[in-house]
């Protein structure tokens, strides 16, 4: 048997130590797979963690890859501090895009941005009323949210594919599922570079993130409903002998979580694809509950673990791109990466005791 | 003034060598660089493994005249632009993006690299730098139907369909064209698996199809599971986009195989001459290039697990269509609705196809939607 003990006190030290000796093992491990598979060892690594970040447009390719990703990984924040596993964050991406893209399309000829107030609202609604279903079931009949809000993923998958094939159709698409294009009053624009021209995809909506990381920082540490969904998660009985009402904090994470899902949704959809289609999410929801775990539930930490993340991801193309290792390969090493990020935190908090078990 | 005309003589000596190094630099020196983006991985033993086996033969016939730079695995949507628009940052002068769902990604980027030239492929739009490229993939499906039409015991087809979209409707309709050609009695049953590649939901709707008495099973997805249901429970079936006889010795009848090879070839070539074009004229839908059997773009593989006599018919069909003797959409044609679609003495064009969004008369049910 062996039994996870919390450590009384986490050692200053190995705050800072653990994740250096994490990169250390992946970046042995990774030489070691790489130079067994034939690769060349430290051209890979470069291709993997340093070409992301070798052109400036490349930079901004990781950010808008790492955008959908913080957006919702600090939604699942809240639910995860407060011990409440949304697990179904793609599908709230899902319905938040589709319902701001039904939106989108009823208004062909809208040409003011101001629109996009109301297409990345009707995202929020969109994606908080998909999380709005397990949160109603886990405070009314106790039903584990984790079942309901995974399974309503496929539920939403299966909803978007029917819509753009049947009611949204384009009937100029020659029978293929796609919906008109967006108007332009509800897409988001890339920015625009004085001198430079557009980086990448580089577009506005980056500018959420760096508005929601500060204020969630703020409702996290400086409130007292950040304070309440801390209490919720770490101590219930603190939380019951205090008031706090439970059912109500569930609610709240439950529709914050999926409404910012949602928003992601509306933000990727305006932005790089500007038209419904059967696939509009790519298991940003799933990868964003890595990105909050790994970001240790605080928001400065998701915003660096997003970028971890897309940099990686990035990395493993350009691999592919520049030396041909196949994406099985590079998927590999960031298994090894997540594993030894993920161990040297929870070592750091516990000691393992190996016992003779019954 | 002597000194003058040595200057001026001496400039155009120099600028005439720059030029001439430029150029034979341009020519000569490196070699062309070529991308490709593959939705899956060659591991499908279908759709993408097709385009690696042309990847292969471009390789084989250029040698060191070019580099060849492929991304696998690449989604649908955003990460296709980045992906096409990295290639295009990377030098690449040539990029086939090789999935229907690349088609405004490519567009996208064209239009920020007028230089570059892309080749989209099962696309319809078009621009000065993106040109389109398609099989016939159809005409595989007529000679499909009739080796089925005359295999068949129980008289039961089953088909398995990705989605119903012109291209999957189109090929269902030359499999009944097939199929009643030579046996009237015969019917087809069509299952939507609404994927393109999930070996298990192939597999499922193969199992369904035969407990419901199917003994001939025609897909349009990509993966060998249909033709390895097949196999254990003794059905017969077609392969698709690669010959998969590997996983389905005793059951494949035939394959039909895209040879996308020949194709990338001949427009690399075009480019590397100076002569790449998108072959763009008015109306012209379906791309510049839709390339069948005569054109070599789709190849039947060897007629096996058949008796001589059907191979021979399968042969004569394959002949017809080759020499054009057999226009697959003649008319008359009506729908299994029992409206004419087109009198005797015309047939479909191309535009028309694109159009299909109703059965012929040996297809049961109606096209969803």
């Amino acid at each position: 048997m062996i039994t996870f003990i919390p450590r009384d006190k986490v050692s200053k030290n190995w705050i800072i130590i653990a994740p250096i000796l994490s990169i250390v093992f992946t970046i042995f491990f990774g030489l070691l797979i790489f130079t067994f598979l034939g690769y060349n060892p430290l051209e890979t690594l470069y291709q993997i963690f340093v070409s992301p970040f070798s052109r400036i447009d490349r930079i901004s390719d990781i950010l808008v890859k790492a955008c959908p990703l913080i957006i919702i990984g600090t939604g699942l924040m809240l639910c995860f501090k407060s011990n409440v596993w949304n697990i179904g964050a793609e599908g709230q991406f899902i319905m938040g895009a589709l319902l701001a893209g039904f939106i989108a399309l009823s208004f062909p000829n809208i040409e003011t941005k101001f629109f996009l107030l109301i297409t990345i609202s009707a995202g929020f609604v969109g994606g908080a009323l998909w999380a709005f279903i397990p949160a109603i079931l886990k405070t009314k009949l106790n039903v584990n949210e984790i079942l309901v809000s995974l399974m309503l993923v496929y539920v939403a998958m299966l909803f978007i594919d029917f819509i753009v094939r049947g009611p949204l159709r384009d009937p100029m698409s020659f029978g293929f599922p796609l919906s008109k294009p967006y108007p332009e009053g509800a897409l988001i624009n890339k920015i625009p570079f004085p001198g430079i021209g557009f980086l990448g995809q580089l577009h506005y909506g980056i500018l959420f993130v760096f508005l929601l990381v500060p204020v969630a920082w703020i409702f996290v540490n400086k409130t007292l409903g950040g304070f309440k969904i801390n209490v919720l998660g770490s101590a219930p009985q603190a939380a019951k002998f205090a008031g706090f009402k439970r059912n109500s904090i569930i609610i709240t994470v439950l529709l914050l979580s999926g409404g910012l899902a949602g928003v992601a949704g509306v933000i990727e959809v305006s932005a790089n694809i500007g038209q419904l289609q059967p696939e509009v999410s790519f298991g940003y929801g799933f990868t964003a509950i890595i990105v909050a775990f790994l970001g240790r539930l605080s928001p400065v930490g998701i915003l660096f673990a997003g970028i971890i993340i897309a940099t990686v991801k990035l990395g493993a193309d350009n691999a592919q791109m520049t030396m041909g290792i196949p994406k099985v390969v590079t998927g590999l090493f960031e298994g090894i990466l997540l594993f030894f990020l993920l161990t040297g935190e929870t070592l750091q908090k516990y000691k393992i005791k190996w016992s003779e078990g019954k | 003034m002597i000194k003058f005309c040595t200057r001026i003589f001496s400039l155009i000596a120099l600028s005439i060598s720059v030029l001439f190094f430029v150029i034979s630099s341009a020519f000569a020196g490196s070699p062309t660089k070529v991308g490709f983006v593959y939705l899956t991985t060659p591991g499908d033993h279908g759709w993408t493994y097709a385009h690696e086996l042309g990847k292969q033969m471009v390789e084989k016939r250029f040698g060191k005249d070019i580099k060849v730079s492929v991304v696998e695995n690449v989604p649908e949507g955003p990460d296709a632009t980045r992906v096409i628009r990295e290639l295009a940052k990377q030098g690449n002068e040539i990029i086939f993006t090789t999935s229907f769902g690349y088609m405004e990604p490519t567009l996208k980027v064209a239009k920020e690299f007028p230089n570059v030239k892309f080749e989209h492929i099962t696309g319809y739009k078009r621009s000065k730098n993106v040109a389109t490229g398609n099989i016939r993939f159809y005409e595989g499906r007529y000679i499909q139907g009739v080796v089925a039409g005359l295999m068949t015991k129980t008289n039961k087809i089953g088909y398995i369909g990705a989605y119903p979209i012109a291209e999957v409707i189109m090929g269902i309709n030359a499999f009944a064209q097939g199929l009643k050609s030579v046996n009237k009695d015969a019917s087809i049953s069509v299952i939507w698996a609404n994927t393109w590649y999930d070996p298990v939901k192939e597999a499922d709707a193969a199992k369904v199809h035969i407990a419901e008495g199917a003994d001939v099973l025609a897909q349009h997805t990509d993966s060998p599971a249909m033709l390895q249901i097949a196999e254990k429970n003794g059905a017969m079936g077609f392969g698709q986009s690669t010959d998969m006889s590997a996983f389905a010795p005793k059951a494949q009848l035939f394959a039909s195989i895209n040879n996308w090879g020949p194709y990338y070839i001949k427009k690399i070539e075009e480019l590397r001459n100076g002569k790449w074009n998108t072959g763009d004229g008015p109306n012209h839908w379906p791309g510049n290039v839709w390339g069948g059997i005569k054109s070599d773009m789709l190849v039947i593989s060897k007629f096996q697990n058949m008796p001589a006599n059907v191979a021979q018919k399968a042969q004569e069909a394959l002949d017809g269509i080759k020499s054009g003797k057999i226009n697959i959409f003649a008319g008359p044609l009506i729908d299994n609705t029992g409206k004419e679609i087109i009198p005797a003495g015309k047939a479909l064009d191309d535009g028309a196809l694109w159009g299909m969004n109703y059965y012929l008369q040996g297809v049961n049910g109606k096209v969803p939607g």
